[in-house]
């Protein structure tokens, strides 16, 4: 149990760890430019639907607890990574796997259907900043996807090592991250779409 | 809508139709390869390439590579300028000269983007990569594969902006393309995508280096190196990557928008359907002009070291130095409005960032001063790195003063966009990036090669080109006072614009004989390296650690770590001639070579060109090309090598047992 | 040896200075030779700043030239304190000197931002003249709502009188300048910017786009013509017996690629065109291609 303990203070220590706290906070960045973007184009609406008529605010809000959710597994699994007990790491992962598979998919069958009904990014400013901003947090949820398969499968075969641990210490923070900016975007996409500022 | 179409996208035999010029440069280029192929084979030197270079992950090498290709691009970029030159010389009245307005914009904004992405991008990364591991006193960078990385990421980069000259066109929207210009209606060739993925590529790679370097300095300094004993130089790296951090996301952002406005016919930037062109402007700002000091500050930071070594004198203000440099990293980002103040965003916001602007001037001044007083009471060496650092003080504060006159709204108004502008930014980019990473290289070459570079033809080198620098731009200060705007590919004849221009033509020949003489100065270097050959470890008499291993340095670097007590430790052992207490030898370990990031930049480079002709499945296999290196190295936890007593150096050998 | 190299040092600059001064004398530095107030006061400004910043400039070429002659390694006689590395007065010195430079200049900046505001009227006697300005591939369109003609590459303007430009583009992004009269502004699809300046010597002044638009734009050249008030009044008639008419038909006709376009007329410029050209930017766009030309 300590072994573990052990393993996990000393990815903290270690310059992975500060080398991937820096990258997040260029995604920081990046997330911070579209954001920027968004605010400036939400309103260019070219004549085409606002925010307020396109959102649903359940739909919006069962994605929102459905992400949140998987951060507390994802942080779960890493509780079981430091009391060293492998398969609850890999149940826990699992489960985190579900749960964001289950938000991307919300996510793209609501753009498919935006896209369907004919207001796809082509439409204004306003639908191109959408689709981009909070289709580029879908991508990331993707590239996170597949790194929990990866890592999941890792730890099947590996066990919890120096490696996979540092992996999934890194992981932890980056869907922590994920969940953050998902945040943003509820606030400032969605509630603020739907109350039509 | 034509995303995706068929197999070869949009290729097809017109992207080979080019003008004679355009032929004669692929023909240039081709050719040159084809030499160094030719060459490799018949010396039989694949194998040591592939195994001594091209995988190695030793930041010294990966700095040789850098600096290799950037100075192939220079001299591309370089022949850019000289075509432009040429054809504002005669392209007055009712002669149109040689080159179509259309190749002549492709022209200038390749000059721009490769001169600022791959030549100035390339030499700093390059010697940021040979001095920082070297100067704190370590082994290695903190990701010695992501250095790799970032170095293939960069030829990639490279490579796809050269493959436009030989198929398809290159964006003709100047080095930033703006909107709508550089939007599908009015760009529709794949030019602008060629720029945009080139950038892209080349962008990832210098943020991950961002990212690499700033662990290196904070995790990698030797034991007793506390930041501020570090080098100054370390300080500018800091500062820089720092800057790379924070701007390079930016730039993603905004060509990855252009790009999907341009694929998908979204509305980012489009002058209709509620685009925003002047969001694009601002981005783009946002991220250039914390791109200039990226580029500047390592370079201030290898003027200091060069001007404390040659006047045998302690850098003078290093506290002062240390806040200059970070109250310029911080200013940095609060100017970015001055480049376009006559878009009309009201007096109270010019005057703003007109104020910031001039802010910025001061701490640069500081360091200037304190330059000049390392030399007040020295001993001054007058060597050829010297001789670029008088040529940078000279033409960089005249640029500087200009800046300084851009910076107020009002005067900006009447000189925005014109010569003068362009000669203000090549004054601070030529003789502050340039000549302080020409003097880097003449500096530490000798530790990468075991041999100094011939002194005397490096100072005409030097000599030209300060000389070819004021006769090829002062004629461009004066011409935009006359009211020159830029990027003109045809003028009237009662303007008197003719004679200026053919005086800035000289002065482009005298530069290039400039750059002609660097190239003689390292090839008669190489035919007579063994008189040349450093055998201390230490011609410069030094002052900081580098200098303390013998020359060439081993990839290890250290064969022990230095302990540090003190800044400029080495130079006050060598005074007090105090002995080194070395601890003991211990088994390290050292990355082993690896070729993924070849194939990382392979998978790139062909990303990259299924953008540009929009080619669905060559785009998959790149990108699962990438996600699959990726995966591949993490899963790989083999990566090092033990290096014991017996892999040392002959040199290092010696050494221990004589200490021992 | 050495006194042939400070000979070539010294003469040779000195006669490459002389012989520019000739040549420089013929031309017409057009910033420094300003037309018009506006211009005349950016002059005014570009002289003060650098006049400001050869407090700086100076001294520091005397000290690099002083400490290179004195401390060269070469001059046994110069002291040399290897480890004299700081000094309180010296950098409060050139940390406050510049400081307060910049302090000033900061104030003039910031003063003359607002003085010389592009948006702001000229404040005049006269009755202000509006003229709506859209830059087209590859030429500059101008209207005179006022008289209801049009001119295309001829901005014809009564002396000492305020001319408020109101800008916008129907091309990429354009940048208008007439260096002796006024400053740079620039002109976007869909974005109207103001420029206003005046006229206070009568002549002829070269005006340009300077920022780049496409391969037809060094062709985007145009003469602004400052003139006493009753050539004005015969240019406008002159305008008025032009057969062509600027309505939209017309200007359809005018919006196809083309460079180098000698001044043209109209006689009629209909009042709706201006806001009809930005606002089909701003209106629903069925496609990107859909709004300009096709080439």
């Amino acid at each position: 149990m300590d072994k573990s303990v052990d393993l996990v203070e000393k990815v903290e220590k270690s310059k992975t760890y500060l080398g991937f706290w820096i990258y997040i906070m260029t995604d920081c960045v990046l997330f911070a430019s579209l954001f920027a973007v968004y605010a400036v184009l939400h309103h260019n609406t070219n004549g085409g639907p606002s925010g307020q008529s396109l959102f649903s605010m359940p739909y919006a809000l069962a994605e929102t607890l459905i992400l949140l959710t998987s951060s507390f597994t994802s942080g779960l699994s890493m509780i079981a990574a430091r009391n060293n007990h492998r398969s609850k790491v890999i149940f826990w992962l699992v489960v985190t796997f579900l749960l964001g598979s289950t938000f991307l998919y919300l996510e793209l069958h609501e753009f498919n259907h935006l896209v369907q009904t004919g207001d796809s990014w082509r439409v204004s400013g306003f639908l191109s900043s959408y689709f981009t901003l909070v289709g580029t947090h879908g991508l990331h949820i993707f590239v996170g996807l597949l790194w929990m398969t990866i890592l999941t499968l890792v730890v099947m075969k590996r066990g919890l090592t120096k490696g996979s641990v540092k992996g999934l210490t890194l992981l932890n923070i980056f869907w922590h991250f994920l969940d953050v900016i998902w945040i943003f975007i509820f606030s400032v996409v969605y509630l603020m779409g739907h109350v039509g500022l | 809508m034509y995303i995706f179409a068929g197999i070869l996208g949009l290729l097809n035999i017109d992207a080979f139709k080019h003008d004679l010029i355009q032929y004669f440069g692929v023909a240039a280029m081709t050719l040159t390869a084809g030499f160094v192929v030719l060459a490799l084979t018949y010396f039989k030197k694949w194998k040591w390439l592939f195994s001594e270079w091209l995988t190695s992950l030793d930041p010294k090498r990966i700095g040789v590579m850098y600096i290799a290709v950037a100075v192939l691009m220079l001299v591309k970029a370089g022949t850019d300028a000289g075509m432009m030159r040429l054809q504002q010389s005669i392209s007055v009245g009712s002669n149109q000269g040689f080159l179509k307005p259309s190749h002549y914009q492709q022209v200038f904004s390749a000059h721009g983007t490769t001169m600022i992405f791959f030549a100035a991008m390339g030499l700093m990364f390059g010697l940021i990569n040979i001095g920082v591991p070297l100067l704190i006193g370590s082994r290695d960078v903190a990701f010695p594969f992501l250095n790799s990385v970032s170095f293939w990421l960069f030829v990639a980069g490279m490579l796809l902006l050269n493959t436009s000259l030989a198929i398809g066109d290159f964006s003709g929207a100047g080095w930033l393309a703006y909107p709508p210009l550089s939007e599908l209606q009015f760009s529709p060739s794949t030019g602008v995508d060629y720029w945009i993925w080139s950038l892209q590529i080349a962008g990832i790679g210098s943020l991950l280096s961002g990212i690499n370097f700033i662990v290196t300095i904070i995790k990698n300094r030797t034991k007793g190196m506390s930041l501020m004993k570090m080098p100054m130089f370390v300080w500018s790296v800091f500062g820089s990557m720092t800057l790379v951090i924070f701007a390079f996301p930016i730039l993603t952002v905004t060509i990855t928008l252009l790009y999907l406005d341009r694929l998908l016919g979204m509305h980012f930037f489009t002058g209709a359907g509620g685009g925003n062109p002047m969001m694009y402007v601002n981005l783009i700002w946002a991220w250039g002009h914390p791109e200039v000091y990226i580029l500047i500050l390592p370079a201030f930071g290898i003027f200091s070291e060069i001007v404390a070594t040659f006047s045998r004198k302690r850098l003078f203000g290093y506290t002062s130095m240390v806040w200059a440099i970070w109250a310029i990293v911080l200013l940095s980002f609060t100017v970015w409005l001055h480049h376009f103040f006559t878009m009309g965003s009201g007096a109270d916001v010019n005057g703003f960032f007109g104020i910031m602007t001039m802010i910025i001037a001061i701490p640069t001044g500081v360091k200037i001063f304190n330059w000049l007083f390392t030399m007040f009471r020295g001993r001054i060496k007058f060597a050829s790195p010297m001789i670029w650092f008088m040529g940078f003080i000279i033409l960089f504060s005249i640029g500087g003063v200009a800046g300084v006159l851009l910076a107020v709204p009002p005067a900006d108004f009447q000189l925005n966009n014109s010569l003068f502008l362009v000669a203000h930014f090549h004054s601070m980019i030529v003789s502050g990036v340039l000549f302080g990473y020409f003097a880097g290289l003449t500096y530490w070459f000798p530790k990468i090669y075991g041999f100094s570079l011939k002194d005397e033809i490096g100072k005409y080198a030097a000599y030209f080109w300060i000389v070819g620098f004021i006769v090829a731009f002062v004629p461009l200060y004066i011409l935009g006072i006359m009211g020159a705007t830029r990027r003109m590919n045809h003028y009237s004849s009662n303007l008197g614009f003719q004679s200026l221009f053919i005086v800035a033509g000289i002065g482009v020949l005298i530069i290039g004989a400039g750059l002609f003489i660097q190239v003689i100065q390292v090839a008669s270097s190489i035919r007579d390296r063994k008189k040349l050959q450093d055998k201390t470890g230490d011609p410069w008499n030094g002052r900081t650690l580098e200098w303390s291993v013998s020359s060439p340095a081993p990839s290890y670097n250290f064969a022990i770590l230095p302990v540090v007590k003190e800044r400029d430790q080495f130079w006050n052992e060598k005074q007090n001639q105090s002995h080194k207490s070395h601890n003991k030898f211990k088994d390290f370990y050292m990355p082993k070579n690896s070729y993924l990031g070849l194939v990382i930049a392979f998978f790139a480079f062909s990303l990259g060109f299924a953008a540009v002709w929009h080619i669905l499945w060559l785009f998959i296999f790149g990108l699962v090309g990438v996600i699959a290196v990726i995966i591949i190295r993490s899963l790989n936890e083999n990566r090092e090598l033990l290096v014991t007593f017996n892999d040392l150096s002959k040199a290092d050998q010696l050494a221990i047992r004589n200490e021992q | 040896m050495k006194k042939i190299k400070v000979i070539f040092l010294t003469v040779i600059p000195l006669l490459v200075i002389y012989i520019s001064y000739l040549y420089l004398r013929t031309v017409n530095f057009a910033i420094l030779n300003p037309k018009g107030q506006v211009a005349s006061k950016e002059k005014d400004i570009i002289l003060f700043a650098m006049m400001l910043s050869l407090f700086v400039l100076i001294p520091v070429f005397i000290m690099l030239v002083v400490f290179a002659i004195r401390y060269n390694e070469k001059n046994l006689k110069a002291k040399y304190s290897p480890n004299f590395d700081h000094s309180k007065i010296f950098e409060s010195i050139w940390w406050g000197i510049p400081t307060i430079l910049i302090i000033i200049l900061s104030i003039v900046t910031w003063q003359s931002s607002h003085s010389l505001d592009p948006y702001k009227p000229i404040s005049s006697s006269k009755a202000p003249l509006n003229i709506q300005v859209v830059s087209m591939n590859w030429k500059w369109l101008f209207i005179y709502p006022d008289s209801q003609v049009a001119a295309v590459n001829d901005l014809t303007i009564p002396i000492n009188t305020p001319v408020n430009l109101e800008m916008t583009s129907d091309a990429p992004m354009n940048q208008l300048w007439i260096p002796q009269l006024a400053g740079q502004i620039m002109c976007m699809p869909g974005m109207v910017t103001h420029l206003n300046l005046i006229g206070n010597t009568a002549g002829t002044y070269r005006g340009v786009s300077s920022n780049i638009s496409g391969k037809g734009f060094a062709g985007m050249t145009f003469n602004a013509h400052v003139v006493k008030d009753s050539e004005y009044k015969n240019w406008i008639s002159h305008a008025r017996k032009s057969p062509n008419v600027l309505n939209l038909k017309g200007y359809q006709e005018l919006n196809v690629p083309s460079e180098y376009v000698p001044a043209t007329y109209y006689s009629y410029a209909s009042p709706d065109l201006f806001s009809y050209i930005y606002n089909k930017y701003m209106s629903p766009a069925n496609d990107n291609m859909n709004v300009g030309m096709s080439y």
